[in-house]
């Protein structure tokens, strides 16, 4: 490592050189984990304001009741969706069935549903009064008979993982899809079947991808809180919204709040623990063999399993989406809608693209310099994702108006102008707290990718002479570049589907497809939400075509 | 030197930026930060731009969220007016500081005084009547009496109501403290979830509809979610009750607005806040949603009218953000979700 500095100054580029003189790799993690800790730690900061009545209270009454709900909700979730996002990787990686093509990027689709809008959905298609068990109620009788109560843990969980396992799915039909089949091979060769096959050797070997999908998903899960709303099954962020909202103190919420934050980091390090015993590498794509052919039950098992997935987690609900829209389009639409869609594309458009870049910066970063620092500075800058959108967003909002009032002051004192909030309402801000809420989603799939590639490639490059910001180039990126399109399109996907950061910093006027939805939810007309909800999904499928597209080239 | 020259350039900073984001026409136009929708509030912005030629900006979000935001923004804030859908909001901002006192002979006669702060704060602009609803095959309207009595063990199974994390509810318990006391109000709150027919709904109109669906018999609704349910499918075997109509009266609360105290523009915001109480705004709120003016002297809307008239509670609507932090402790200990 330590050759590597001369190394860099001999080469010939000179903007590798310069770049890392001025800029340094190095620090890299340490700025976005500064820029993330800002307001993390405005919400960690609230413990010096003292809450304890209502921890008291919490304590006396629901707490124990939530922290179980919290705990079943998260486990469950956590492992459906690893059990059926891997599922569906390995068959649509691997074998041939009834419509596979279409399944292999169909069911990637769910990821432009937020999840609360499939809750409100299923709930209503699937509740007492919706038209499934009002049909059934019609045709035999009105008795009441055995349904299963929708509105449950169960029910929850169904629907999260619904919503979730497509994170898994994506990131583990990458593994698959360069290695799968190849690990078969090699496991054919030692006398292992298929199955033996993938559970020794291809499941061990996509760790990297299933953990950071599901990692994701937990994240998702523990810091939902309009999911969980829709089904009234209270969790821990029920108790942050409580504490907040209805007893009025943000301090308490943001100390909830600040348990979750270390709860999710004591996960990722031990996971991180367990993954940095193995190493992975690949050192090229793997050609292509023709997909193992499935016959008889087993391809109609598999083609069963993916067209249910497929149909509730996207088909009916779409559907369902588009009935209401139909209703509702005549009042609610107009040329305004534009505007929101434009506004929603750029906002996710431009995060996608600072959170991508940042995201390989720092990992190159890490990969260059693995010291302690560098590492621990990259686990707080993925830590954003672990909060509750809304309690981040007063996380970013406090420090920025602090900065802001300090510049007006300044202005008032110094040149007597009253000049208005610099910061405040901008798009800059706006792209910051998205980077800190984000940063996970987009680095995770990207570090991922980074893992495969051996370190024997980086000497050999520097044998060569080529180093640093070269090396990263001519040398990484293309390898990466499935993780960065994957990293891109998840980003692009979540800032569409955000809506308390964009609700609190958005500059007047501003309004996206997110805050139309809210607009409408908020005031319980959840069928007029489906016009924006609609145009919200189908906007967030173009990313995910292309994508598709890619990973099929 | 060099001092001289930085702070020269630090000048030309301020100076640049502060002609980005300074606005100078302040006079011009009302900042108002709204918990109230788009769809309810912009029509009587514009129809105030209409008269006055002043514009108005908002923004919307959750009023807690509001709250904080100007607690952040302080001193500098924008804002001029904070518009909530819930007394106990307008309480709170009062409590941290947010609000300045109004005297303003209109909004006096305008609105009745149990619908403002008693410190002059902050004003109703609209009241939502949260009453009960109930199955019109099922339910003998002589069987209905108060919300009280929706305690009674003769509505075991058969009631249905919104989750208890909702404000509408805390400020309906917290106004039941009010009058009768911490330990009458739990063992009538405790009744009732005793007597729930399914786990509490996420909202009002799916508790409706779970009532027309013979899932329960009754449930307690703000009348407008009521109104926009018939009319969207008339035919629903769904009545409203007005309840303790020999007592104290129906259980109302407000969507209501106040004047940010560090608003550079207040005599702008009070002309907002004074139309808003007026006859051609007070029109708009119950036309558009098919809520109550506070203004006496309007009508409600035509459909509104049906339902009839009822006696409202006068206990002044600070109670229930005095008291709502104890009403949501309350429903906990019963295990109302």
């Amino acid at each position: 490592m330590k050759s590597e500095g001369s190394n860099s100054r001999g080469n010939s580029y000179c903007l590798s050189g310069s770049l890392q003189t001025v800029l340094g790799w190095r620090y890299i993690p340490v700025i976005v984990a500064i820029l993330v800790l800002i307001p993390v730690g405005t919400v960690m900061l609230s413990f010096l304001s003292p809450a304890g009545e209502i921890w008291q209270h919490l304590v006396e009454t629901t707490l124990s009741r939530l922290l179980l709900n919290s705990f079943w909700l998260a486990l469950g979730v956590a492992t459906c969706s690893a059990v059926l996002g891997v599922s569906l990787a390995w068959f649509t990686a691997v074998y041939d069935f009834p419509g596979r093509k279409i399944f292999s990027w169909g069911l990637l689709l769910p990821l432009a549903f937020p999840a609360y809008v499939l809750a409100f959905v299923t709930l209503g298609l699937f509740d007492f009064t919706g038209p499934v068990q009002t049909s059934l109620r019609s045709w035999f009788g009105t008795e009441p008979f055995w349904f299963p109560n929708i509105r449950s843990r169960m029910g929850v969980i169904i629907v999260m993982t619904l919503a979730f396992y497509p994170y898994v799915y994506l990131l583990a039909r990458n593994a698959f899809l360069t290695q799968g089949k190849r690990s078969l091979e090699a496991a054919q060769s030692l006398g292992l079947n298929s199955a033996q096959g993938f559970f020794k050797v291809a499941l061990p070997m996509a760790r990297p991808w299933i953990a950071s999908g599901v990692m994701l998903v937990l994240m998702e899960t523990l810091a939902d809180f309009g999911t969980v709303a829709v089904f009234n099954y209270d969790t821990f962020t029920t108790a942050i919204y409580k504490a907040w909202f209805s007893m009025f103190s943000l301090s308490a919420a943001s100390q909830l709040a600040s348990l979750l934050i270390i709860i999710i980091f004591v996960l990722i390090v031990i996971e991180q623990k367990f993954r940095s015993r193995i190493r992975y590498a690949e050192t090229k794509q793997s050609s292509r063999m023709a997909p193992i052919i499935l016959t008889g039950w087993k391809s109609w098992a598999v083609a069963g399993l993916a067209s249910a997935t497929l149909f509730f987690a996207f088909l009916l609900p779409i559907t369902q989406l588009f009935i209401w829209a139909i209703d509702s389009f005549a009042e609610e639409f107009n040329q305004r809608y534009l505007g929101f869609l434009w506004h929603s594309l750029t906002l996710s458009g431009l995060s996608a693209l600072l959170i991508c870049v940042i995201s390989t910066l720092m990992i190159y970063s890490v990969r260059r310099h693995p010291d302690m620092v560098s590492r621990m500075a990259v686990r707080i800058a993925t830590i954003g994702y672990a909060l509750p959108g809304v309690v981040l967003a007063v996380g970013i909002y406090i420090p920025l108006a602090w900065v802001d009032n300090w510049f007006s002051q300044m202005a008032m004192q110094l040149f007597s102008i009253e000049m208005g909030f610099l910061f405040q309402g901008t798009f800059v801000v706006m792209l910051i707290a998205y980077m800190t809420r984000f940063m996970a989603v987009g680095y995770n799939p990207i570090d991922s990718a980074m893992q495969r590639v051996t370190f024997s490639i980086d000497e050999a490059s520097m044998g060569l002479g080529v180093s640093g910001w070269g090396m990263l180039q001519k040398v990484h990126l293309p390898i990466l570049k499935g993780g960065i399109f994957t990293a891109a399109t998840l980003v692009f996907v979540d800032v569409m589907k955000e809506m308390p950061i964009t609700l609190m910093t958005r500059p007047f006027g501003w309004d996206t497809l997110s805050v139309r939805i809210f607009e409408m939810t908020s005031e319980g007309e959840w069928e007029q939400a489906a016009l924006p909800a609609v145009v919200l999904v189908l906007t967030g499928l173009i990313p995910i075509i292309m994508l598709t597209r890619q990973a099929e080239k | 030197m060099l001092r001289i020259y930085f702070g020269r350039f630090l000048g030309v900073i301020f100076i640049c930026f502060a002609s980005f984001g300074a606005n100078f026409s302040y006079a011009e136009q009302v900042v108002v930060y709204s918990a109230r929708i788009e769809k309810l509030i912009k029509p009587m912005f514009d129809s105030f731009t209409k008269e006055t030629g002043i514009s108005v900006k908002f923004v919307t979000d959750k009023a807690g969220v509001l709250l904080a935001k100007l607690r952040a923004e302080g001193k500098y804030t924008p804002a001029d007016m904070l518009i909530t859908t819930d007394a106990g909001n307008l309480w709170e901002a009062v409590q941290v500081g947010l609000l300045a006192p109004v005297e303003s002979g209109k909004l006096e006669v305008n609105i009745p005084s149990y619908l403002r702060d008693p410190q002059k704060k902050w004003f109703g602009l609209s009241v939502r009547a949260r009453t009960i609803v109930y199955n019109t095959d099922k339910v003998n309207p002589a069987e209905l009496s108060t919300y009280e009595d929706l305690a009674n063990s003769k509505w075991q199974g058969r009631i249905c109501l919104r989750t208890s994390k909702k404000v509408y509810n805390q400020s309906l318990v917290a106004m039941m403290i009010a009058e009768h006391g911490k330990e009458k109000t739990e063992q009538i709150v405790s009744g009732w979830v005793a007597n729930l027919a399914t786990d509490p709904l996420s909202n009002d109109t799916k508790a409706m509809e779970f009532v027309a669906a013979g899932k329960c018999d009754v449930t307690i609704v703000n009348s407008y979610y009521y109104g926009r349910l018939i009319e969207k499918i008339p035919n629903l075997p769904l009545a409203i009750f007005w309840p303790n109509q020999d007592g104290s009266g129906v259980h109302v609360n407000i969507s209501g607005a106040g004047i940010i105290k560090n608003t550079k523009n207040k005599q702008s915001a009070v002309m907002l806040l004074e139309f808003l109480s007026s006859k051609k705004a007070q029109k708009l709120f119950t036309d558009i949603n098919m809520e109550y003016p506070v203004n006496p002297k309007i009508s409600p809307d035509s459909i509104v009218a049906e339902w009839g008239g009822f006696k409202q509670n006068r206990m002044n609507v600070v109670k229930a953000g005095e008291l709502q932090t104890e009403a949501v402790k309350l429903m906990d200990r019963v295990g109302y979700r």
